[in-house]
C-alpha cells in the first residue's frame, strides 16, 4: 500500500536493514504473482516440498508440515512442481483464498 | 617541517598517519608507488593497518567494500584501467554509503595504451556518487588526503571519496611539502566510528540489500542528499584544516588574479600551476587575466563558480579528456552553472593535454588570445595538437 511505504528521509543509510534477521521484520512474498496452495488430504509428508523451497517458506511444526509462509514465500513452485501427490497447487494470486 | 617529497610520497605520508585498518591495492602505473610505500610500512611495522593484496582493482574495491562494511577505516589508491575496473564496486560503495577514500592517480584511458595523464579516469567515475577533489601539488595532494577522509567519515556523509593527483606531473615530481606532525595530523583525521558494523554481532545488521521499485528510488535520493551534504562538510573540515596549518584554503574554488578579470581559464588540476604563470605573464602586459581553478568537483559548486565567473567577458574552459559526442565533462558543469546567471561570459571549451601531452605556458597564452574574440559556440577547441 502507497500509504505504508517510508519516504527517502526515513531510510537506514545505505539500505542497511537493521535487526540482522531480515525476515522477520520483512515480508518479501509482497511481489508474488502466484501462491502454492496446500492440500492437506493429499499431503504424505514426504518434505520434498521444504528441501526444496528456496525460500524456507514450507511451515514444519512438530516434525509435520504444516502449512505455507506466506510472508515470504515467492510463489516460484517448485514445490507444486516437486510435490509427487499433487498435494501443492499454484493459484494467481488475485484468485488466492489464504488469509494475508 | 618542510621536505621535499613526491606527489606519492606525501599522499602515502597522510595514509600512514591516517592509518586505516584496511588497505586493498593493485599496482598500476602512475598509482604503484602508493601502495609500495604503504606495503614497506606494513612491512616494518610503522603502521598496524592489513595490507590487502589482491588480484585486481574490481577485488582491491570489493575488499575495501567488505572491510568498510564489517566496520574498518579503508582506503586504495588507483589509476586509469584500475579505476575503470573498480568502477562497478564503487557505485555499490557509495549506493551503502561506506566512506572509502582512495588517491586517484589520473592517466588516460587506452585504447591507445598510455600510461599518462589525462582526467579521463576521473571523468568515468563522475556519476559513481564519490566525492571529487582536484589537487594542484604535491603538497594539496597531502592536505586533501587528510581532509577527504574526514569529510567522507562525517556522519551526514558517509560516502567513497577520491583524491585526483596528475600522474606522473605530481606523482613523480619532487616537490617542497609540509607535512603535519604525526600527533597533529591523527588528532585532525579524529577517530573512526563504524556505522552498523558487520562484526558488531550483538547488533547484527543485513549490508547490500535489495531494492524493488517501490524503494530503489527513495534509497538514491538519500544517496544524492549525501553527496549534496560534502559541500558543507567540505567547508568546515577545509576551514578547520586551514586554522590549523595557516593554508589558504577557503572554498571550493580557487580564483587567482580574477577579481577584475574580462578574461579566465576554468582549470583542474596541476594545470592550474601553469595557467598562473600565464596570467602573471600576461598580467605584466596590462592584460586583465586571471584563473579559475576547481577542487571540489563532485559535488560541483555551480553557485560559487558562476559568482566567481559572473564579471568575466570570455572564459576558457579546459577539458584534460573527451566526453566523446559531447563538449568537455568541466565546460558542461561550468555551462549550467551559468544557465540561471544574468551576467554570463562568452564560453569557450578546450581539450588539451591528452595522454600526458606537455601542458605549456604558450598553450594558455594561445587560449587567452583566443578567447578574445571568441563567439559563443558549440565546438570544440584544442590546445597542443597538430591537425
Amino acid at each position: 500500500m502507497a500509504d505504508e511505504l517510508k519516504g527517502w528521509k526515513d531510510l537506514p543509510l545505505g539500505g542497511v536493514v537493521p535487526g540482522g534477521a531480515a525476515r522477520e521484520l520483512n515480508k518479501t512474498g509482497s511481489w508474488r504473482a502466484e501462491r502454492p496452495i496446500w492440500n492437506e488430504e493429499k499431503c504424505i509428508q514426504c518434505f520434498q516440498c521444504w528441501l526444496h523451497c528456496p525460500d524456507d517458506s514450507i511451515v514444519l511444526t512438530a516434525g509435520k508440515m504444516t502449512g505455507i509462509d506466506y510472508d515470504h514465500c515467492k510463489g516460484c513452485g517448485l514445490c507444486a512442481a516437486i510435490c509427487p501427490k499433487d498435494a501443492l497447487e499454484m493459484v494467481p494470486e488475485r484468485e488466492g483464498t489464504c488469509a494475508k | 617541517m618542510r621536505k621535499v617529497m613526491t606527489g606519492h610520497k606525501a599522499v602515502a605520508e597522510a595514509m600512514r598517519q591516517i592509518e586505516p585498518d584496511v588497505v586493498a591495492v593493485y599496482p598500476i602505473t602512475p598509482q604503484s608507488e602508493i601502495a609500495e610505500y604503504y606495503a614497506q610500512y606494513v612491512h616494518d611495522g610503522i603502521v598496524h593497518s592489513e595490507l590487502v593484496p589482491v588480484e585486481s582493482e574490481h577485488s582491491a574495491m570489493s575488499a575495501c567494500v567488505g572491510a568498510a562494511a564489517a566496520g574498518a577505516r579503508v582506503m586504495t589508491a588507483t589509476s586509469s584501467q584500475g579505476l575503470a575496473l573498480m568502477v562497478e564496486v564503487l557505485y555499490i560503495a557509495a549506493g551503502m554509503r561506506l566512506p572509502i577514500v582512495m588517491a586517484l592517480a589520473n592517466r588516460s584511458l587506452s585504447a591507445p595504451i598510455n600510461i599518462h595523464c589525462d582526467h579521463a579516469d576521473a571523468y568515468l567515475a563522475r556519476d559513481a556518487g564519490a566525492f571529487q577533489i582536484f589537487c594542484e601539488s604535491a603538497q594539496e595532494a597531502y592536505d586533501y588526503t587528510l581532509i577527504a577522509q574526514r569529510i567522507a567519515e562525517h556522519e551526514k556523509v558517509r560516502i567513497p571519496g577520491i583524491v585526483n593527483l596528475d600522474g606522473f606531473t605530481l606523482t613523480h615530481t619532487s616537490q617542497v611539502v609540509e607535512p603535519l606532525e604525526d600527533e597533529r595530523a591523527k588528532k585532525f583525521v579524529g577517530p573512526f566510528k563504524a556505522l552498523f558494523p558487520l562484526l558488531d554481532v550483538d547488533h547484527p545488521v543485513s549490508w547490500g540489500t535489495f531494492a524493488m521499485p517501490d524503494y530503489y528510488f527513495e534509497l538514491k535520493r538519500a544517496q544524492a542528499a549525501a553527496i549534496e551534504e560534502v559541500a558543507g562538510v567540505f567547508l568546515e573540515v577545509q576551514r578547520a584544516y586551514a586554522s590549523l596549518t595557516g593554508r589558504r584554503y577557503a572554498g571550493f574554488i580557487e580564483p587567482y588574479r580574477l577579481d577584475d578579470a574580462e578574461r579566465a581559464v576554468v582549470v583542474l588540476g596541476s594545470t592550474a600551476g601553469t595557467a598562473k604563470v600565464a596570467v602573471d605573464q600576461l598580467r605584466e602586459k596590462g592584460e586583465k587575466v586571471g584563473v579559475l581553478k576547481v577542487w571540489l568537483y563532485r559535488p560541483f559548486p555551480y553557485a560559487e563558480v558562476a559568482r566567481a565567473l559572473g564579471h568575466v567577458k570570455q572564459v576558457a574552459v579546459l577539458d584534460r579528456a573527451f566526453s566523446f559526442g559531447a563538449m568537455g565533462a568541466l565546460y558542461n558543469d561550468v555551462a549550467a552553472a551559468l544557465v540561471p546567471s544574468e551576467r554570463r561570459p562568452v564560453l569557450s571549451n578546450y581539450i588539451y593535454g591528452l595522454g600526458g601531452r606537455d601542458v605549456t605556458v604558450e598553450q594558455i597564452l594561445q587560449a587567452f588570445a583566443e578567447v578574445k574574440t571568441a563567439r559563443p559556440t558549440t565546438g570544440l577547441r584544442y590546445l597542443g595538437l597538430r591537425e
